[in-house]
């Protein structure tokens, strides 16, 4: 794409550098990565050299320049577009290029087998949609493969089993998102796996879809084209369970928790409350809320393909600050809703707080403890 | 106010409507006034005592108008009197009810713009006129609940037997030639900008709440601190619910880059070593002796660094303000002991419910629109109606006056026309 291209196919002249955005970013404290300076850049250099921009790949996606911007521009879609740039050229961190290999081949980044997909579900009596089954549970990447997430996944089986939900998975037919594919640029990815997704979710009835992961709900709420059934984020609909009196949790779960909020939840998909609601439908948990929370919450450096590179990143993640946040709110769990945070977060845990220090769970792995 | 005045001089009569207890508006809630200095109450307190003392203007405060019908020349107004609860003619405004309140202390201020409290009973400020107690009929025990101890302790104090719990609302009929419309503005609600955690920071405050803060008729007599701690640092954020589409306001305010300068002015002035930092996008120094005002204020120390903050949290106890100082091209963290949003001017929130009333349009961006941009700006649609201050747009104190001024000759033009021709 020309710098031309990128002012005209990104709005960059209707900006004022009044600096919300980099001032709002939650890397700009740390690398000089300058969201306000590449949108002057791009519109006022000729030739920018967009290749020698390694500062690119510090961008978590987190959204909050978009948020941010008065002027209703979308600086994240910039970064997305510069980044498939690089993309186009080759310049891609190789763990990365890796990751989106994989994606190609096997429909997951995680380099691991097509056919290993669903092996987590095995003895849990889980229904592949083709038995039938109104609600699709779409698994996702990480909660399919990373024995970690994994947990999250197993939960909320036992909670949709608990509460009678009629529910189907796509097995081995499962492929990726593809949100983390369009964020690091590579569109071309992206489409392909929209195309299959859509292709095979075309055979079923399927009335309503339920994520583990909030990328995959952000991908399938605002980026897919024609999907023609409801998509909901787990914490919606398992919020509407509990409202409902068909999940009753009765085991106290004697704990002090924060809840971090995921960045392609809150501030991409305004959705606050809900995860809230279930948390305080815990009997016996105490909810300490971060000072900065929902639409100041700060992200924890896993979304834009930060799962797989660092960037120019020097120093420690986000996350760390946040696992500090939490210890001195005296809090005991760090609860999220997000394979990203969860991953993140407990690796900062540990580091930050010892192997038996603070915990960062899922939101349902303390659903599955009050059951 | 004003243009009641001309339009009274003029030799007609002059029905004024004002729908809170007391004529003045968010002027009389401001300490100073830029870029002069002058005393807001000093310049405006004479100013409402003519209006109360002319023979040709009627006052009807605490008054709604309900509906309008006819055309130019032959208008029929009906207004709404509300219910004071206190009979006028025999109150002295002595102030003896408001101090027996039971409630005195424990209702929100909404003159002081929740930085102190009333009763239940009150007089909105000292120089308010009329000079008269209204009673909160949505807070006073005796409305609400229908006993008030034996005898409600109001109705015990007052000496001139004013208080009066049978009053009903009373409709009136008005028969008028021209109708002025100058129902003035709402400031930005900045709980939605929740990223300056405005109402969860009470060291985070609006452009107003600081003019209540700064008065020596506010809640702290004019000094500038919270909780009794003066603040040593203090940052000032431009543009809050201005140019902003991602909170529906794309307009500029036009006030605050100047009330800004004001109120940074202030702060230097009671506390010297204080640091003053305001962050803008662009400083909008306009008016007749703005830029030289402008020049004054950071030549009196006042830092001031371009880039609109993007969030505020706390770091230990203290506020942080980040923001990028985009100049320097660097994220800065600012610690700050007070922050002070420049909240922008919004449509009122019932602006809707008047256009329908008067059969007037709104602009895009809700406030009334005139008849044309240049040619016709205090013109509505509607023949015989007229639009004055910030009903129709942003606009600050000498603007308002002048267009007061010119909404005043157009009516007075109307009525003499209407007086030939009949």
């Amino acid at each position: 794409m020309e710098e031309q291209n990128l002012a005209q196919a990104y709005r960059l002249f209707e900006c004022i550098q009044c600096g919300r955005c980099t001032g709002g970013c939650p890397m700009s404290l740390k690398t000089r990565f300058n969201i306000r300076r590449l949108i002057y850049e791009a519109l006022v250099y000729e030739n920018l050299d967009i290749e020698s921009k390694k500062v690119l790949w510090d961008c978590s996606t987190c959204a909050t320049c978009t948020l941010r911007c008065p002027k209703g521009l979308d600086p994240t879609e910039m970064v997305i577009g510069m980044r498939s740039i690089l993309v186009e050229g080759g310049r891609i961190p190789s763990t990365i290029r890796d990751a989106l290999k994989s994606l190609a081949i096997r429909g997951n980044p995680l380099t691991m087998a097509k056919e290993e997909r669903a092996d987590w579900a095995e003895g849990l009596g889980v229904k592949e949609i083709s038995e039938g089954a109104k609600v699709l549970y779409f698994v996702g990447c990480s909660p399919s493969y990373d024995p970690r997430v994994q947990k999250v996944a197993k939960a909320l089986v036992q909670a949709f089993k608990k509460a009678g939900v009629e529910f189907g998975i796509l097995g081995n037919e499962e492929v990726c998102c593809g949100s983390e594919a369009r964020r690091v640029g590579e569109i071309g990815l992206f489409e392909m796996l929209q195309e299959l997704n859509l292709e095979t979710w075309g055979e079923y009835p399927v009335e309503l879809m339920v994520t583990t992961s909030p990328h995959c709900y952000n991908a399938f709420q605002n980026e897919y084209q024609g999907l023609d059934f409801k998509v909901q984020h787990y914490t919606q609909f398992v919020a509407r369970l509990i409202d409902e009196g068909k999940l009753p949790l009765s085991k106290e779960v004697k704990r002090v928790v924060t809840y971090q909020d995921p960045c392609f939840l809150g501030k991409q998909n305004k959705i606050f409350e809900e995860p809230r609601k279930i948390l305080r439908s815990i009997p016996g948990l105490e909810l300490r809320e971060f000072d900065r929370s929902r639409e100041r919450s700060l992200c924890c450096e896993g979304g834009g393909g930060r799962m797989w590179a660092e960037g120019t990143n020097p120093e420690e993640r986000l996350a760390h600050t946040r696992v500090r946040e939490a210890m001195d709110l005296g809090a005991e769990v760090i609860a999220t809703a997000c394979p990203f945070c969860l991953l993140t977060l407990e690796d900062a845990a540990k580091t930050v707080a010892g192997e038996d220090g603070l915990q960062v769970m899922d939101i349902m792995e303390l659903v599955a403890e009050a059951l | 106010m004003q243009a009641s005045l001309d339009i009274a001089d003029a030799g007609f009569l002059v029905y004024l409507v004002e729908r809170e207890p007391s004529i003045g508006g968010h002027m009389a809630q401001l300490d100073k006034t830029f870029p002069t200095l002058d005393c807001s109450s000093c310049i405006l307190t004479p100013k409402m005592v003519d209006v109360a003392r002319h023979p040709n203007i009627q006052l009807f405060s605490y008054a709604e108008v309900a509906s309008v019908d006819g055309e130019i020349g032959h208008f029929q107004a009906r207004v709404k009197q509300k219910p004071r609860y206190v009979d006028v003619d025999r109150c002295t405004g002595c102030s003896l009810c408001v101090e027996a309140c039971r409630l005195k202390g424990r209702v929100t201020s909404e003159f002081d713009v929740g930085m102190s409290k009333r009763g239940a009973v009150y007089i909105p400020f000292p120089q308010a006129v009329p000079l008269k107690a209204t009673i909160d009929p949505e807070r006073c025990v005796f409305i609400t609940r229908g006993v008030c101890g034996k005898v409600p302790a109001c109705k015990e104090a007052c000496s001139a037997e004013a208080i009066d719990f049978e009053q009903k609302e009373k409709m009136i009929e008005l028969k008028v030639g021209a109708i002025i419309v100058a129902t003035g503005f709402d400031l930005f609600d900045a709980h939605l900008k929740p990223e300056f955690g405005y109402g969860l920071y009470p060291n985070v405050i609006t452009g107003l709440q600081f003019e209540r803060l700064s008065s020596a008729s506010g809640p702290t007599r004019g000094k500038i601190t919270l909780n009794g701690q003066e603040p040593k640092k203090v940052v000032f954020i431009q543009c809050v619910g201005s140019r902003d589409k991602s909170v529906g306001v794309e307009y500029c305010s036009r006030v605050c880059c100047m009330y800004t300068a004001k109120q940074a002015h202030l702060v230097k002035e009671k506390i010297p070593d204080a640091e003053v930092t305001v962050l803008y996008i662009d400083v909008r120094a306009f008016g007749k002796g703005f830029e030289e005002f402008y020049d004054r204020v950071r030549g009196e120390g006042v830092v001031y660094r371009r880039g609109s903050p993007s969030e505020i949290y706390k770091k230990g106890e203290r506020l942080v303000v980040r923001a990028e100082d985009t100049l320097l091209g660097e994220s800065v963290q600012l610690e700050a002991d007070l922050v002070v949003l420049a909240t922008g001017i919004a449509p009122r929130g019932d602006a809707q419910d008047l256009t329908d009333l008067l059969r007037l349009s709104p602009s895009p961006d809700g406030f009334f629109q005139e008849a044309h941009p240049k040619l016709r700006p205090v013109d509505t649609e509607r023949e015989g109606v007229y639009l004055a201050g910030c009903c129709q747009g942003p606009k600050d104190i000498p603007d308002a006056v002048a267009q007061a001024k010119a909404a005043a000759s157009s009516a007075i033009i109307t009525l003499r026309n209407c007086m030939e021709a009949s």
